[in-house]
């Protein structure tokens, strides 16, 4: 009779000390959540519920309505897909081929070429900003040159404008497609391509019957990461942009700023945070979450 | 040199009590209940996930069972943690500080002790001495052999001077040669050291060379606990049979408490259990070759498929011309003959009939699982 | 031109085959490491206006920069800011990633998604929630607010780098050094620490970029006094081109870069020895 007692106790001590050390391991982390928690998560599930909120305090729809309907809205949210799209595009363009290229070099080239893409991707946002306003201007090194050169008769608008906008989107985006493309395209084992020149395909036909089909995930998320954050991308097209290039992020930024309109401004927000998370989810399918680590 | 009964004097005896582990619905252990003399050197001896490994880490402390009591002398110190168990430990990556010296890796524990300068220096000299690795102690850890990083690693384990010495495969990672002369070698040690030791294998050959006593383990459950010829010679059941040495398992009925082979009858060693399945363990080096005259029992007409040389001794491999009704397949044993000039005569040739016995000493049946 | 019949690929692709590609490759490389280097020469003109290459050489912009109380000031604050970030960010972030490591692993998936969603969510949604949460608690303007807010997005990226280090490190020797008797601190402290050191600096580094580099957060939540270098910077690259610009970029370029080469070579440091 005794001996059960005594294992009984044995039971609940060895689960009480077995919890105590989970609690402990998981008790590390409560700094990390607090800050995360009181920053993050407290905010945004503010901002949700500012968003169905109207100015005397009453549940509407409203300013939801108001992105739906009105015309500036819809032309903000054009204007953020179209400089999303096509940054993402060209990234693909150009750096496709430029990781293809890397990825084929022996390991101490291909070394010195992803710094070349790391020191951009490290140097400060704004001062890569501020160097395509430098280069881009109506009196900017480019109209310069190109005027000397005889190739442009008359400075070209290439700032405050979609085009100004574009080229700094992608040179500061490039580095995310480039990243986990390249991780991917090295992984690839040149055997396959080996022995698909061994049994006579053509370079082109190995390529792309081989090669492109195996570093589709590597591509997608690369260019996913990209997307989505040009989707909620701000110094760049503000300053690029000049004012005329208005995307979400700006929009937001000028409610809460100039119009101390939250209700918008939130509204806007939870529909940029759901777009998000959706296309995180799906890129998640493709890649680990922490390979995705981005700035900006 | 320590005398035996100092050994006994000065070891702890472990005593693993009703120890069960869980996880979700897995039985890592079983109501595993098993003593360590003091001064013992057991093996755990099981496959991979069998559970011994699980079991070695609950004495170790970094394991915490669900229920269960383990006994060290006569505290129960299954709620205390490692730091307290003042338990020796050799992993089988050796798990070897790279930021220090070997020197200051076998110091590492004296230094957690708070000994002086010279306990520290002597402590660790001797310790490398009992390793052979005296005057290696400026190596770093990265400059050694694999063998040299085991004696590292064990003499980090036993420079503190524990009662207890815990090894979770440690000779698992070197080369067969190498192996072979260290089992010998930790053996000794283990004899000169007033130590009770835990050792962790799934290599069988290795637990017969080195244990006092063999507790072998499969799916968490402590299936026999024996000296090495016992569990050898009389496995209590078709896994173990199986598992230990080489052998090849006949299927054989009991029926009116006779062992029966086809028709003909198996005389065995010991008592019959109930009528039921059994199998018969055939040990290839226990086969006899006898001719068709003999008054032997168990004998097994047979043709010889395969002969293979293996240095030291010949590998036949025959195939019964005795078939059950119902097999597809015929049976075949392996039979092993010492490679000694007297035997070359004898040796068949491939295509060979030839007759094989097997002692009643050497015949035992164990249930078929 | 024998060298275009140099085989450049082990799939026996000639030079003169991939020629376009190698072309191709370095126009790219240069359209991704130039600009940025651009403003170097730019920062040492002497002109009012920005010219390439500059007529006159000097370090007006230099002395203009050095000289003004305003940037001195911005300055200050984001060096303070990005140090506190990173005793803020570092040990938070270490230690979480060592409690997540040791933890079921179900768990610390949700918990994982959790904790890198700062870097996750757009920036600016960010920064107007920790501008909202400000306000209620006042702390807009506050050099606490900002290390807060910086450490906030810089923790992922250590937890991310720490983490890593851990998933490459023995825990084994952790369970050595307890069975030989160290307290569970002790073995975190004698035996794990020493061995991921390089990756913690390398990520402290990296923490004290991401907090200096930041530019939407210190927008809304940092002024007057307070106001980082970033921010300042930003604001008048919005109404105007001023030289001294030129300047800072050049002085943030080496130092980005300097910080982000020690990262790199204290964090291959890691398993050399």
């Amino acid at each position: 009779m005794t001996a059960i007692v005594v294992n009984e106790i044995n039971i609940k001590s060895l689960r009480q000390q077995e919890t105590k050390e989970r609690l402990v391991m998981i008790g590390l982390t409560i700094p990390y959540l607090l800050i995360v928690i009181l920053l993050i998560i407290v905010p945004i599930g503010w901002l949700f519920g500012t968003s169905f909120v109207d100015q005397d305090g009453s549940f509407t729809f409203k300013h939801y309505v108001r992105l739906v309907e009105s015309k500036a809205y819809y032309r903000i949210f054009i204007t953020t897909f179209e400089i999303s799209i096509f940054t993402t595009l060209i990234c693909i363009l150009i750096g496709y081929p430029l990781t293809y290229f890397i990825s084929q070099l022996p390991r101490r080239f291909a070394n010195l070429c992803m710094i070349a893409v790391l020191i951009p991707f490290w140097t400060s946002l704004l001062v890569r900003t501020y160097a395509w306003l430098v280069l881009l201007q109506r009196k900017g090194l480019l109209n310069n040159f190109g005027i000397e050169l005889g190739l442009l008769s008359e400075p070209l608008p290439l700032m405050h404008n979609m085009t100004g906008t574009l080229i700094g989107m992608v040179h500061i985006m490039l580095p995310f497609l480039i990243l986990p493309l390249y991780a991917n395209m090295r992984a690839i084992d040149t055997d396959y391509l080996k022995a698909a020149s061994s049994m006579g395909a053509n370079q082109l036909r190995a390529f792309w019957t081989i090669f492109f089909p195996l570093s589709v995930p590597g591509l997608l998320a690369g260019s996913l990461i990209v997307f989505v954050i040009c989707l909620g991308f701000y110094v760049t097209p503000a300053v690029l942009g000049g004012g005329k290039v208005i995307m979400v992020s700006m929009k937001i930024q000028s409610n809460i700023e100039l119009f101390f309109s939250w209700g918008a401004a939130s509204a806007l927000g939870v529909v940029l945070l759901v777009m998000t998370i959706a296309i995180l989810y799906i890129a998640s399918k493709f890649v680990s979450l922490d390979q995705m680590s981005s700035r900006g | 040199m320590v005398s035996h009964s100092e050994i006994k004097e000065q070891a702890l005896r472990i005593s693993i009590q009703g120890v069960t582990k869980t996880y979700g619905d897995f039985f890592a252990l079983n109501n595993v209940s098993l003593d360590i003399e003091a001064g013992e050197f057991l093996t755990l001896l099981g496959p991979s996930g069998s559970g011994k490994t699980t079991l070695l880490m609950v004495l170790a402390g970094f394991i915490r069972p669900n229920q269960g009591q383990v006994f060290f002398g006569s505290e129960d110190i299954v709620l205390k943690p490692p730091h307290l168990r003042g338990v020796g430990m050799v992993f089988q990556n050796y798990a070897l500080f790279p930021h220090m010296s070997v020197e200051q890796n076998v110091a590492y524990p004296l230094k957690l002790r708070r000994k002086t300068k010279d306990e520290i220096s002597q402590g660790v000299q001797e310790a490398l001495d009992t390793v052979k690795l005296a005057g290696l102690g400026n190596r770093k850890i990265g400059q050694l052999s694999g063998g040299q990083r085991q004696r590292v690693a064990l003499a980090r384990a036993i420079v503190f001077k524990p009662k207890v010495l815990l090894m979770d495969e440690p000779l698992s990672a070197l080369d067969k040669k190498l192996r072979e002369e260290m089992q010998i070698e930790l053996r000794r040690l283990h004899d000169n050291l007033a130590i009770t030791t835990v050792y962790v294998t799934h290599d069988q050959k290795e637990a017969l060379t080195m244990s006092d006593r063999i507790a072998v383990i499969n799916h968490g459950i402590l299936n026999q606990l024996g000296l090495p010829q016992e569990i050898y010679s009389n496995p209590t059941n078709a896994f173990i049979a199986d598992f230990i040495g080489e052998s090849t398992l006949l299927p054989v009925e009991v029926r009116d408490s006779t062992p029966r082979f086809g028709e003909s009858i198996i005389s065995v060693n010991h008592d019959v259990g109930s009528d039921g399945s059994y199998v018969l363990v055939v040990r290839p080096e226990k086969l006899l070759l006898v001719t068709d005259e003999s008054t032997a029992p168990n004998r097994f007409p047979c043709t010889v498929e395969e002969s293979i040389f293996q240095g030291e001794s010949q590998l036949l491999i025959v195939r019964l011309d005795t078939m059950k009704s119902g097999d597809k397949e015929p049976y075949r044993l392996n039979v092993r003959i010492a490679n000694t000039s007297a035997n070359s005569a004898v040796i068949p040739q491939v295509g060979d009939s030839i007759c094989v016995a097997l002692e009643k000493v050497d015949s035992f049946i164990v249930k078929q699982e | 031109m024998g060298f275009l019949n140099r085989i450049v690929s082990e799939t026996q692709i000639r030079l003169g085959q991939r020629l376009w590609l190698y072309i191709i490759a370095v126009v790219i490389l240069i359209f991704l490491v130039a600009p940025s280097f651009i403003v170097v020469p730019m920062s040492f003109s002497g002109s009012q206006y920005l010219e390439f290459p500059p007529a006159n050489w000097s370090i007006r912009w230099y002395s203009h920069y050095f000289n003004s109380p305003v940037w001195m000031a911005a300055t200050w604050t984001s060096i303070k800011v990005a140090v506190l970030t990173i005793l803020v960010a570092t040990p938070i972030g270490t230690m979480a990633a060592y409690g997540m490591l040791n933890s079921s692993a179900k768990l610390t998936r949700l918990l994982f998604v959790v904790m890198i969603s700062p870097i996750m969510i757009p920036l600016i949604l960010v920064a107007i929630g920790v501008f909202y949460f400000y306000v209620k608690v006042k702390m807009v303007n506050s050099i606490l607010g900002l290390v807060l807010a910086h450490s906030l997005i810089a923790m992922p990226l250590v937890l991310i780098i720490v983490m890593s280090a851990l998933n490459n490190y023995d825990m084994n020797q952790e369970k050595v050094a307890r069975s030989l008797g160290a307290t569970r601190l002790q073995a975190f402290f004698q035996i794990t620490l020493p061995q991921i050191r390089f990756s913690i600096v390398s990520s402290a580094l990296i923490a004290f970029l991401t907090s200096f580099d930041e530019v939407i957060i210190a927008l809304f939540i940092s002024g007057g006094p307070n106001s980082t270098i970033t921010r300042s910077m930003f604001l008048s690259l919005r109404d105007q081109i001023d030289p001294t610009i030129a300047s800072i970029s050049t002085i943030l370029i080496v130092i980005s870069s300097g910080l982000l080469i020690a990262a790199q070579t204290f964090g291959k440091r890691k398993d050399s020895d």
